[in-house]
């Protein structure tokens, strides 16, 4: 059923990114002050906005487990953080090559670039300490812990171009402005697109917590056999 | 067009599937490791059981 599930997901995502990719470059003009580079604004928003949905999808997940402790959830938010942090670092690595022809470097320690690479460090710490810790209930119990600190920081990195002066653009999609600061053809795009990574952020969440149940299955076979 | 701009755009797009696809491989060969962990697991318990 996964696996039907997860083939569905990545056609549906292939046909919806094979219309963006025409749309983007086929269809929409270049932006007037940005050229052609304007378009990576297709993959860094989208890229970002699905790695912060999954960190606080994995709050929720972590939040149940904390309350009642059964170690599915924790393995589902294990699974939904880990595809988070690659979604994440797309955002990173985007906006960093769209800077270098924008703003002519490939960083400043602005509050919203720091506040993601400290969200990013965050996530990669939570991926490497599963992997140092072998006891479960330990895990589980430090993993739900550092994601709910995790979380505070998605909060200042969602808000940070609202409450400092960024070098980072201000916001510009109409759930935050109202409407006005984007072309609409533009923003269907790029909500598209979100919809596209969202898509298969999904089918790799669904493998990866496949493999988390297949880890809790070994673990309980060798614990079984040494009983 | 600016060359150099459409020559970044590129680079941006091919980094951030490069990403994905470097994520998709490590999940594949988890998932090989895995599958053949559990196997050999299963040996070990069923023959455990028969001695």
């Amino acid at each position: 059923m996964r696996e039907k599930l997860v083939i569905v997901l990545a056609g549906l995502a292939a046909v919806l990114l094979a219309y963006n990719l025409h749309h983007m470059f086929l269809v929409l003009p270049n932006e007037v002050s940005q050229d052609f580079i304007f378009r990576i604004i297709f993959f860094h928003v989208p890229a970002g906005i699905v790695g912060m949905i999954g960190f606080f999808v994995a709050l929720i997940f972590s939040v149940w487990y904390l309350a009642g402790g059964d170690l599915r959830y924790d393995s589902v938010a294990a699974s939904i953080v880990e595809v988070s942090v690659v979604f994440s670092i797309v955002n990173l690595v985007t906006g960093s090559i769209w800077a270098r022809v924008i703003w002519g470097i490939w960083w400043t320690w602005d509050y919203r670039l720091t506040s993601q690479l400290v969200c990013v460090l965050i996530f990669v710490g939570y991926v490497m300490m599963r992997r140092a810790i072998d006891e479960p209930t330990q895990r589980a119990r430090l993993s739900a812990a550092l994601t709910i600190f995790g979380c505070f920081d998605s909060v200042v990195v969602w808000k940070s171009i609202e409450w400092f002066r960024n070098n980072h653009p201000g916001p510009v999609l109409s759930i935050r402005t109202g409407g006005g600061n984007m072309d609409p053809d533009y923003e269907r795009t790029l909500w598209l697109n979100f919809l596209a990574l969202l898509i298969i952020g999904a089918a790799l969440a669904l493998v990866r917590s496949r493999q988390e149940s297949m880890e809790r299955e070994i673990d309980s076979l060798r614990r079984a056999a040494h009983v | 067009m600016d060359a150099r701009n459409f020559t970044f755009m590129f680079y941006g797009f091919l980094a951030a599937w490069l990403i994905v696809l470097l994520y998709v491989v490590s999940l594949a060969r988890r998932g090989a490791r895995l599958t053949k962990e559990l196997d050999d697991v299963k040996q070990l318990v069923a023959s455990g059981q028969k001695s």
